[in-house]
């Protein structure tokens, strides 16, 4: 950030609200789609994302009938006739009633056209763990990674989170945003419990983040840590930890799901050695499975240690806050991991 | 009971030039004729992939198209071929995409269960049965939003209104007021599935009070007939009263796919569907006219075959894609 830019401190939900004001006002093709997103008198949104916007834009701000296939299926098609939609699901766990709507329309549309088609759509949804119970709780990115002609983004922080949304209404294909319900920042009666300070310094100029790019927040010899949304911000305290051990973490905040940016991550991997993936959710199928081979395949031959995943047990998530924090990787199981492949 | 007519009366002809009459005829004799050539084409071994064929359905794609401009929108299904044809795709086009060319209306990239053509105004098809619902209210909703006085022609058939996706996708349509027709062609059958087996409703258009819009069931083989009664509800959706859902009775004169001998439609069935043919009726009305004879009408016919097998041995004579283009348009 330049010296003497004004900045001002947002979470998560102010940024993302910010980015959505921006975007509406610079491009009138640009408008979001979902339940209880622009109700006059509301809660903009579950998590507070659209709250106020109404005023300024009743026009756009479609208000939904319970209807995730449908209003998604309708998003996309908005999308192809030239408008640049934002839908979002209250819950991530919803994302599998439009399923069909996104794997099978949103991404082959540009493929099964011959190029003839793009669908500018963003899709926003919040996940995690929170005290909900287990379809109010998944961690789904899993499902999404592997479909071809999607792109998969997860923001850890505000200022992430307004730079990657705007690089994703910019975009002109559909970009699946997934948020993390413990880092929104909410206020009042919409704060979460147990939730992690995401804010960050958001500068007035208009900036965005690319898509495709992890990002090292700290750096490191020794080990790399791979995590994003709340896992991340964990990683970042594992590194803490680790530090006081003398154990020298390099932290990335993996945030482009797909694609991977290898590019980044490789660069890390061959300088320290040695790699932790943490993720929230089953530790088989995941994301990290995948990040796994990958970097194996890539840098197999950097490798000092085999990739070690972090991550929650083969169980859906259950609802007795002692169970629910047993099911979600922490710190200590951070720190614990990287000791174990830090001697191989 | 939806009157099915035997004869299309000549005074329904009166209101039109003969001009407009002999294209809906020839429209409707350049679907069949592709479909039959098609059909051949793929028995004989000589087309790839599948094909899902809409003979005996001609009249409710012709009909409707025809009360749509150029920059209106429609969306299909995997029965698509008529549709695509009426909106303004060339059988040229369709046949080098059946052959999986880079010179298809999809670049081979697409098949027989998704021909469009943007230009045209036809998204590619939607091969998800009533997953095309919903996108056309949101094409709808765009052309609200955008202020433009298009309107999209939403085709589906009566399998579709079982899906979650059909409900959704008007509901939408009907409490936003949107610019769509949608179009149930009900030709008896879901797959194998007579459609008495899918509903208690006498008539699919009942669905519409669900929804509280405007709904219409009407003889799908009488083109004319399907023309007023589409051009009546776009002027609906271009004056904002939008949406309606229009049920056209029709039937299919083939399988449900490649190889499907249809054992399961009786025949008495078939044979009061098969005496019913849209370009047979539409065909006996026009000679009844002063200047239309039966030899101008196998001429137009003749013609179409000719064109048909041109363009089909050169499709088949295309390049292979290029390796590289397995690999193109993931993303824009």
């Amino acid at each position: 950030m330049a010296v003497g830019q004004t900045t001002k401190r947002l979470s998560i939900a102010e940024s993302l609200r910010e980015a959505i004001t921006e975007e509406m006002r610079r491009d009138k093709s640009v408008f979001c789609i979902g339940e209880d997103i622009g109700v006059p008198g509301g809660w903009g949104g579950a998590f507070t994302v659209t709250l106020g916007l109404e005023e300024e834009f009743s026009d756009r701000l479609l208000d939904t009938p319970i209807a995730e296939l449908g209003f998604f299926g309708a998003a996309i098609g908005a999308a192809m006739m030239g408008m640049r939609p934002i839908a979002d699901v209250q819950y991530g766990d919803f994302l599998f009633l439009p399923m069909d709507q996104i794997v099978n329309n949103a991404a082959k549309m540009c493929y099964m056209s011959g190029g003839a088609v793009k669908v500018p759509l963003v899709m926003r949804a919040p996940i995690g763990a929170t005290g909900r119970g287990s379809q109010h709780a998944q961690s789904m990115e899993r499902y999404f990674i592997g479909v071809p002609g999607l792109k998969v983004v997860a923001v850890s922080n505000a200022y992430d989170a307004k730079g990657i949304l705007k690089a994703a209404v910019r975009d002109d294909n559909p970009v699946l945003m997934f948020e993390h319900k413990l880092l929104y920042g909410s206020k009042g009666a919409r704060a979460e419990s147990g939730a992690v300070d995401a804010t960050s310094e958001i500068p007035d100029e208009d900036y965005a983040v690319a898509l495709d790019k992890a990002k090292v927040n700290r750096e490191g010899s020794q080990v790399t840590i791979l995590g994003w949304l709340l896992m991340h911000h964990y990683a970042m305290h594992a590194a803490e930890t680790l530090a006081e051990e003398g154990i020298d973490a390099e932290v990335i905040d993996v945030r482009s799901l797909s694609p991977f940016d290898y590019e980044t991550i490789g660069e890390s991997v061959k300088k320290t050695g040695r790699v932790v993936i943490v993720e929230e959710g089953p530790i088989t199928g995941g994301v990290s499975a995948e990040l796994a081979a990958g970097i194996m395949e890539r840098f197999g031959e950097s490798m000092l240690a085999p990739v070690k995943r972090v991550a929650s047990p083969d169980v859906p998530v259950p609802f007795s806050p002692v169970l629910e924090n047993a099911y979600r990787p922490d710190p200590p199981r951070i720190v614990e991991a990287v000791k174990n492949i830090i001697q191989y | 009971m939806t009157e099915l007519v035997s004869d299309i009366p000549v005074e329904n002809l009166q209101a039109y030039s003969q001009e407009f009459l002999l294209d809906l005829y020839e429209q409707m004799v350049r679907i069949r004729e592709f479909e039959e050539g098609v059909k051949y084409l793929f028995l004989k071994g000589s087309m790839p992939g599948t094909i899902h064929q809409c003979q005996g359905q001609e009249a409710t794609a012709v009909g409707v198209c025809a009360a749509l401009q150029k920059d209106d929108f429609i969306t299909s299904t995997f029965r698509g071929h008529g549709h695509a044809l009426a909106k303004g795709l060339t059988m040229e086009e369709m046949l080098n995409e059946l052959y999986g060319s880079t010179a298809g209306c999809c670049e081979g990239k697409g098949g027989s269960m998704h021909m469009g053509n943007m230009a045209k105004g036809m998204i590619p098809a939607i091969a998800i049965v009533g997953g095309g619902i919903p996108m056309a209210s949101g094409m709808a909703l765009a052309f609200k939003m955008k202020k433009t006085s298009q309107v999209v022609a939403c085709f589906f058939g009566d399998g579709a209104t079982s899906e979650g996706a059909f409900h959704e996708g008007i509901t939408l349509a009907a409490i936003w007021n949107l610019p769509a027709i949608f179009v149930c062609e009900n030709n008896l059958y879901g797959a194998s599935t007579r459609v008495d087996k899918i509903t208690q409703l006498e008539k699919l258009s009942d669905h519409s009070c669900s929804y509280g819009i405007r709904g219409e069931t009407l003889d799908g083989n009488d083109v004319l007939g399907v023309y007023e009664a589409a051009a009546r509800a776009v002027d609906e959706c271009r004056s904002g009263c939008g949406p309606v859902l229009l049920e056209l009775l029709t039937y299919r004169r083939t399988g449900h796919s490649r190889r499907d001998a249809c054992h399961y439609q009786a025949s008495e069935e078939k044979d009061f569907w098969f005496k019913r043919d849209p370009i047979e009726l539409l065909g006996r009305a026009l000679m009844e006219l002063d200047g239309i004879d039966a030899p101008q009408l196998e001429d137009i016919r003749d013609r179409i075959v000719e064109e048909f097998d041109q363009l089909a041995e050169a499709a088949k004579n295309l390049p292979e894609p290029d390796m590289q283009e397995l690999t193109t348009d993931v993303f824009a």
